[in-house]
């Protein structure tokens, strides 16, 4: 028990125990959506299929049938085992429809949060480091150009002009990375870039904050004055402790990505959750929506439990707070 | 000496406001978007869903100023019409998000105890879910429309005003004059309404201004996806959403809709940079201390 006195193994306990919390809550919302539609959920669902047979039939499978508690903690149950129920509209299991998805979003997730750190890591340091002269003001107003941006139009644009126009790379579509790599990399170009440059445009302006903010601490001057080269300062004192509160921001950016796909999947037809919730929500597709909007909320409370007790390692003002 | 005071604090953010150049441009930009909001229905040169097939995919010309579209409707006056229903969107799901997520945050920095235990781990929970995810499981629910839209925003949005308001409600109740408004009796509503709430609007302003432009882009996702306002009115996100068929051969289809959102976007963005500067002590020194230099 004496490893439960450590800071670190209690700043996770209670970390963990935190998102346990928000993650029940988590799943009171998703329930409770099918429930919240006004009409029957299920009569919906079916649109013109209706016939008393298939409506018996599927409020049955879907256990709507059953009284609310019951299905409430049969949810519950069943969804912390990873079995979400099945799809309104062809009967497939959600948790497998949802593990098929995965990887094309989390593939692009991955792609555009590699090409905003390439580009927001250079761009934000150097920002900071020529605070106030033309590349500042040159950085400054791209990235908050970058911010504006609706990403599905941008997204509209590259393909106009990389894939139509220019004839480079192919307008949509997707191929899995292990069964071929050529034409992954050839498919994933455009959606990553465009995830990744609207990413960058945020990710930078928190780099650059960081920087400066580094740069004002007092362990900074010291470093200064008493003789290091400006090299050293800047590396070794600034930029490096300026990357701790970056790696917070990278892991909200990813999980902000992974959930916020949907537009940029649509527009480039890539197979992820996010053409997946589309679809299903136009199609009343409950159970798969319910599946989706689970696993993506799940996902995001892991990165951040990931990212803050990353944050809590290497840095030891945070566990002891 | 208080009023002296006071009006010398506002003629200095009216000063370091009017300064900064990003702010007045911006600042300009959104006086035309609120003119177009007002007055698009008088302004449009044409009628907005009126077909002319003859002059079908035209660019831009003196008759038609942001081209025509593959039904030959005039872009301009589908870009201002929509640009009216985007701003209004966009401002009434602010206004509920401002209206519930202050209430509810102010509630909580000022009672605390289980009061802001349940309310915040409300609003954590709210925030596992990503803005355009819990927009569309709304939309689910509701089904798609201009009323599901301005609801889905608004509630995503609220979680963001709490947090604000009871980080500022606990900063601002634990202030001498508060402090003393109670031990003199004051009723818990008026020390609210007297001094909370005056001393919380400088955050909550430049959460504002933020929380417009991101709704423009939740907006305008949304009628992309065909979830958000429905034809035949008009939407910037529809609008490039169906101009998707046409980019090479009417390129004005996708850039003028997508042009307006931008430049929105980007000037209530920079609307809310300006008024950080300004309402937020912190950075407020810091720019009166360059400016001393």
């Amino acid at each position: 028990m004496a490893v439960f006195t450590q800071p670190i193994v209690r700043f996770i306990a209670r970390r963990l125990l935190y998102s346990l919390v928000v993650l029940l809550g988590v799943l009171v919302v998703v329930f409770a959506l099918v429930h919240l539609v006004p009409g029957d959920p299920v009569r919906i669902a079916l649109g013109t299929r209706f016939t008393p047979d298939a409506y018996d039939a599927l409020r049955s499978a879907s256990g709507l049938d059953r009284p609310i508690v019951e299905q409430f903690f049969g949810y519950i149950g069943s969804a912390l085992t990873g079995n979400l129920g099945v799809s309104f509209r062809n009967g497939d299991p959600v948790t497998v429809t949802l593990l098929e998805r995965l990887p094309a979003t989390v593939s692009l997730g991955l792609v555009g949060i590699v090409i905003a750190l390439l580009i927001a890591l250079p761009a934000g340091i150097w920002s900071a480091l020529h605070e106030g002269r033309v590349s500042d003001a040159i950085v400054r107003v791209t990235s908050q150009l970058g911010v504006s941006i609706p990403d599905f139009w941008l997204g509209i644009l590259l393909i106009a002009l990389f894939a139509t126009t220019l004839g480079w790379l192919p307008t949509s579509g997707y191929r899995p990375l292990f069964e071929d790599p050529a034409g992954w990399l050839r498919h994933i170009v455009l959606p990553g870039l465009t995830v990744g440059l609207v990413a960058a445009a945020i990710m930078t302006r928190y780099v650059r904050a960081a920087v400066l903010e580094v740069a004002s601490m007092g362990y900074v001057r010291t470093a200064r004055s008493k003789g290091l080269t400006p090299r050293v300062v800047t590396f070794r004192h600034t930029v490096r402790n300026a990357l701790v509160p970056v790696l917070t921001i990278t892991g909200i950016q990813l999980a902000t990505i992974l959930g916020g796909v949907i537009v940029v999947e649509v527009v480039f037809a890539w197979p992820g959750l996010g053409r997946l919730v589309y679809n299903a929500v136009a199609a009343r597709d409950y159970p798969v929506i319910q599946g989706a909007v689970l696993l993506i909320a799940a996902l995001f409370l892991l990165i951040n439990l990931i990212v803050d007790v990353l944050y809590a390692v290497v840095d030891p003002r945070i566990r002891l707070a | 000496m208080t009023t002296i005071a006071a009006e010398t604090t506002r003629v200095a953010s009216w000063r370091l406001l009017l300064r900064n150049p990003a702010t007045v441009v911006s600042a300009v930009v959104l006086g035309v978007v609120v003119f177009v909001a007002v007055a698009a229905n008088w302004i449009t040169p044409f009628g907005v869903n009126v077909v002319d097939v003859p002059s079908a995919l035209r660019p831009p010309s003196g008759d038609h100023w942001f081209g025509t579209d593959e039904l030959g409707r005039d872009v301009l006056s589908r870009v201002l019409v929509a640009t009216q229903a985007s701003i209004g969107v966009a401002v009434v799901s602010v206004a509920f998000a401002v209206i519930v997520g202050v209430t509810v945050g102010i509630v909580a920095g000022y009672r605390g105890g289980w009061v802001d235990t349940v309310f915040m781990r409300a609003v954590d929970v709210m925030f596992a879910f990503p803005v355009l995810l819990l927009a569309l499981a709304v939309v689910a629910i509701l089904g798609p429309g201009t009323t599901t839209t301005i609801l889905a925003i608004g509630i995503v949005y609220t979680p963001i005003f709490a947090r604000v308001a009871r980080a500022s409600t606990l900063s601002v109740r634990v202030e001498p004059f508060v402090q003393m408004s109670h031990a003199m009796g004051t009723g818990n509503l008026y020390i609210l309404a007297r001094h909370i709430v005056p001393n919380i609007a400088g955050p909550l302003i430049v959460q504002t201004s933020l929380s417009l432009a991101f709704a423009i882009l939740s907006e305008a996702a949304l009628s992309f996806l065909g979830l958000g306002i429905q034809p035949p009115r008009p939407s910037l996100g529809r609008m490039i959403f169906d101009s998707q068929g046409f980019v090479t051969m009417a390129w004005w289809m996708a850039v003028f809709p997508g042009a307006t959102i931008f430049v929105i976007v980007l000037a209530f963005n920079l609307a809310g940079d300006g008024l950080r500067d300004v309402l937020d002590p912190k950075q407020r020194t810091m720019i009166e201390a360059r400016s001393k230099q």
